[in-house]
């Protein structure tokens, strides 16, 4: 489904991401850690189509499509989902219409009949109830005054709404408390299905113990140095990152 | 929300869909201006004795002015004598049925989105239609007269009710005031008049579309609503003119009085040509609009968005006479490419307990320049007055301005005045966050900044609210980018 070959990413000519290669197939969840600086967001981030990056090199497709090649909208319609990290904060705009108009804007891209008002009500109500979030939160302007756990739980139902093809987590659990936690866990498990990936990008091991992952990959100056099924976070739980270093610097000399 | 989304996103690829020009005969005289051509346009307007006089005298005036330089704004001279200070559609005559005006006329009309034919029209709102400089036909006119409110142009307010013209002809705004309102008393052809007479609730929208046709013509038109005790009106105004590629003069005058517990809403979606990409063309619109809460409890509301005009220059603002009087002003100007913006507000407290809001929301992209200046003044006699403002700029690109000019004038101790301001520039992570959801780069634009004019579209009539948002995505289309 999504596939990776000798990435190169450059900020300001620093280079963050030195040749990542990365295959997710449907229905797999993967876990990308790292220590801080590692480049885990500038990955998520690539991957969403923010412009601020430079690719330097490599290869990107989905689905079969050159990912490089469209823009941060039609990634969206094609089915990537980025959670964000800091969901930014927009006045004046009440999330029931910010969620109406995405669900679709969507939809309308890949030809689907756009819905009318009150199927969309039902759309959200339905969600909202999924995710045990408060109806209140539609009336009030998108994530503005929102807490951090509020915010990635809007979030999360943004991402219940759109069904993504693949969920892009950047570091959604930073900041939480571990009922916030949770409820960002059981999104992701309700929403998990054969043909929908994930890519969850945490530097701790924590929210893995919610979210299971079938890979986890160690991203260390921006290169995959190791991969492993889910007691490779745990091992990075227990030893920290600095075993993973000397390792890749060793295999760099 | 999708559907106004849809429209949003139907406008946003259209440029100035107003740029049309209608082949409609007009009369004109010729260009320049001089006494003789101020009783022109007196006698062609078979206006009484006084109001020559009083023409003649704001235009002897003028003449002793000079053209204001305050304002945030830069434009070469404007050659006076190069301007057709009257253009009518032909044939001037009386006209009593739709059947008779010019199905040019009409048709222009129609595409604008302003069918005058009343069957077609919307439930509850009545039409003044201004072309060049004459009133071509009001709608609705005998159902408001049942209830004794007279809507109608000028010319016939002066010919059907000169003892109310008289009355309040420059009363509020003097015709000595400025530079513009003294060129505007001399030579105004038409406009709008509007009588609500005591405790009568206005059932409908009053509206006036003013529409310049003709080439190298002035718009001068006045609007002049008297609101009698315990009465209200909801005034809409709308403006837009052809794509030319020299400047035009707009200079109007707008005086609005309000008596005992009687309240005013004046709306206006101003949209005269802006000019092109480079800043050629467009409208200069020098406007004086001034209210005045001449009651007890009386109130005025104004409520602008402002996205047309090569260079807007106006503040609409209230004299807050009567005690426990109410003077609001929201306002969005828009400017982009080389469009250029000097307006806000005066609120002058003069009555026990007046209280005022400025909400006030800039929005500037390309090379333009937008200004805010308002004056908040507490007289002496004016006792617990209390002001709010609030001044929010939001900057598109990097090549743009905004300014605020916030001027106070406190001479009494027990008032109140609060002002906030902000500056702000639509957020690269806003725009990313938005389409990374899967909105267009415009739609995320219109959504930003439909969002930020939020406080001041819930102040406008729901039809009004919704042009206003349309306008406000073509305005800004291709801003960011």
């Amino acid at each position: 489904m999504l596939h990776i070959n000798n990435l190169k990413v450059s900020v300001n000519e620093k280079t963050i991401l030195n040749g990542i290669d990365l295959h997710v197939n449907p229905g797999e969840v993967h876990a990308i850690m790292g220590p801080n600086g590692s480049g885990k967001s500038t990955l998520a981030n690539v991957l969403a189509g923010r412009e601020d990056y430079e690719i330097e090199g490599g290869s990107i497709f989905f689905d079969g499509k050159d990912l490089l090649e469209m823009e941060v909208d039609e990634r969206a319609h094609a089915g990537i989902f980025l959670a964000f990290q800091y969901p930014v904060e927009i006045p004046g705009v009440s999330n029931a219409t910010f969620l109406k108009s995405i669900v679709n804007a969507v939809r309308k891209a890949n030809d689907q009949p756009e819905l009318n008002a009150p199927q969309l009500l039902k759309l959200l109500r339905e969600k909202i109830d999924l995710l045990g979030m408060d109806q209140k939160l539609l009336q009030r302007s998108l994530n503005e005054g929102f807490s951090g756990g509020e915010k990635k739980r809007n979030e999360m139902l943004q991402m219940a709404l759109l069904e993504p093809r693949l969920g892009i987590l950047d570091e959604t659990d930073s900041g939480l408390d571990i009922d916030a936690l949770r409820i960002v866990a059981d999104a992701v498990n309700q929403l998990r299905s054969p043909e929908r990936s994930f890519i969850v990008v945490t530097h701790y091991q924590r929210l893995l113990n919610y979210i299971v992952p079938d890979v986890v990959h160690v991203l260390y100056n921006g290169r995959i140095v190791k991969s492993g099924d889910k007691s490779l976070a745990l091992l990075l739980e227990e030893k920290g990152y600095d075993w993973v270093k000397e390792e890749a610097n060793a295999i760099a000399q | 929300m999708s559907d106004s989304m849809q429209t949003l996103e139907a406008h946003t690829r259209s440029d100035y869909k107003y740029g049309f020009t209608s082949d409609i005969e007009t009369e004109t005289i010729p260009k320049g201006l001089s006494e003789d051509v101020v009783r022109l346009i007196s006698q062609k307007k078979n206006e009484p004795e006084w109001l020559t006089e009083w023409r003649l005298k704001a235009y002897r005036h003028w003449l002793t002015m000079t053209e204001p330089v305050w304002p945030n704004v830069h434009y070469p001279a404007i050659d006076y004598q190069d301007i057709i200070y009257y253009a009518a559609p032909k044939p001037k005559k009386e006209l009593s049925s739709l059947d008779e005006v010019d199905p040019e006329l009409l048709r222009t009309f129609e595409k604008l989105g302003i069918p005058l034919d009343e069957q077609k029209l919307l439930a509850g709102v009545a039409v003044d239609a201004v072309i060049d400089s004459v009133s071509v036909k009001t709608t609705y006119k005998e159902k408001l007269a049942e209830l004794g409110i007279i809507f109608c142009s000028f010319s016939e307010a002066v010919k059907e009710h000169p003892e109310l013209v008289r009355q309040y002809l420059g009363s509020v705004v003097p015709a000595t005031d400025n530079y513009f309102a003294a060129l505007n008393s001399a030579v105004f052809s038409d406009g709008s008049f509007v009588y609500i007479p005591k405790g009568v609730r206005c059932p409908m929208e009053l509206s006036t579309y003013f529409r310049i046709n003709e080439r190298n013509t002035g718009q001068f038109e006045r609007t002049l609503i008297v609101a009698e005790e315990g009465s209200y009106v909801s005034y809409l105004e709308g403006c837009t003119a052809p794509m030319r590629d020299e400047n035009q003069l707009h200079a109007a005058v707008v005086e609005l009085v309000s008596m005992d517990r009687a309240s005013i809403k004046y709306s206006t979606v101003q949209n005269w040509y802006p000019g092109d990409k480079n800043g050629v063309g467009g409208i200069y619109n020098f406007v004086t609009k001034r209210g005045l809460c001449a009651g007890y409890q009386s109130k005025i509301s104004w409520t602008q968005v402002e996205t047309g005009s090569s260079i807007t220059w106006k503040y609409p603002s209230c004299i807050l006479k009567g005690d426990e009087s109410v003077g609001e002003f929201y306002s969005v100007a828009v400017t982009n490419n080389y469009q250029q913006a000097d307006t806000g507000t005066k609120m002058i407290h003069l009555g026990k307990n007046t209280k005022s809001t400025i909400i006030s929301k800039g929005i500037s992209a390309g090379f333009s320049n937008n200004s805010y200046r308002g004056l908040v003044k507490i007289g002496k006699k004016a006792t617990n007055a209390h002001n709010f403002s609030q001044c929010d700029s939001l900057l598109m690109g990097d090549k743009c301005g905004a300014h605020t000019f916030p001027y106070l004038e406190v001479e009494n101790s027990t008032a109140k005045v609060e002002h906030e301001a902000t500056t702000s520039k639509i957020g690269e992570d806003q725009l990313f966050y938005l389409q990374q959801r899967g909105l267009s780069e415009e739609d995320a634009i219109n959504m930003i900044v439909n969002g930020y004019c939020k406080e001041v579209f819930n102040e406008l009539p729901m039809e009004f609210a919704v042009e206003a948002q349309k306008l406000l995505a073509i305005s800004l289309e291709g801003s960011v980018g």
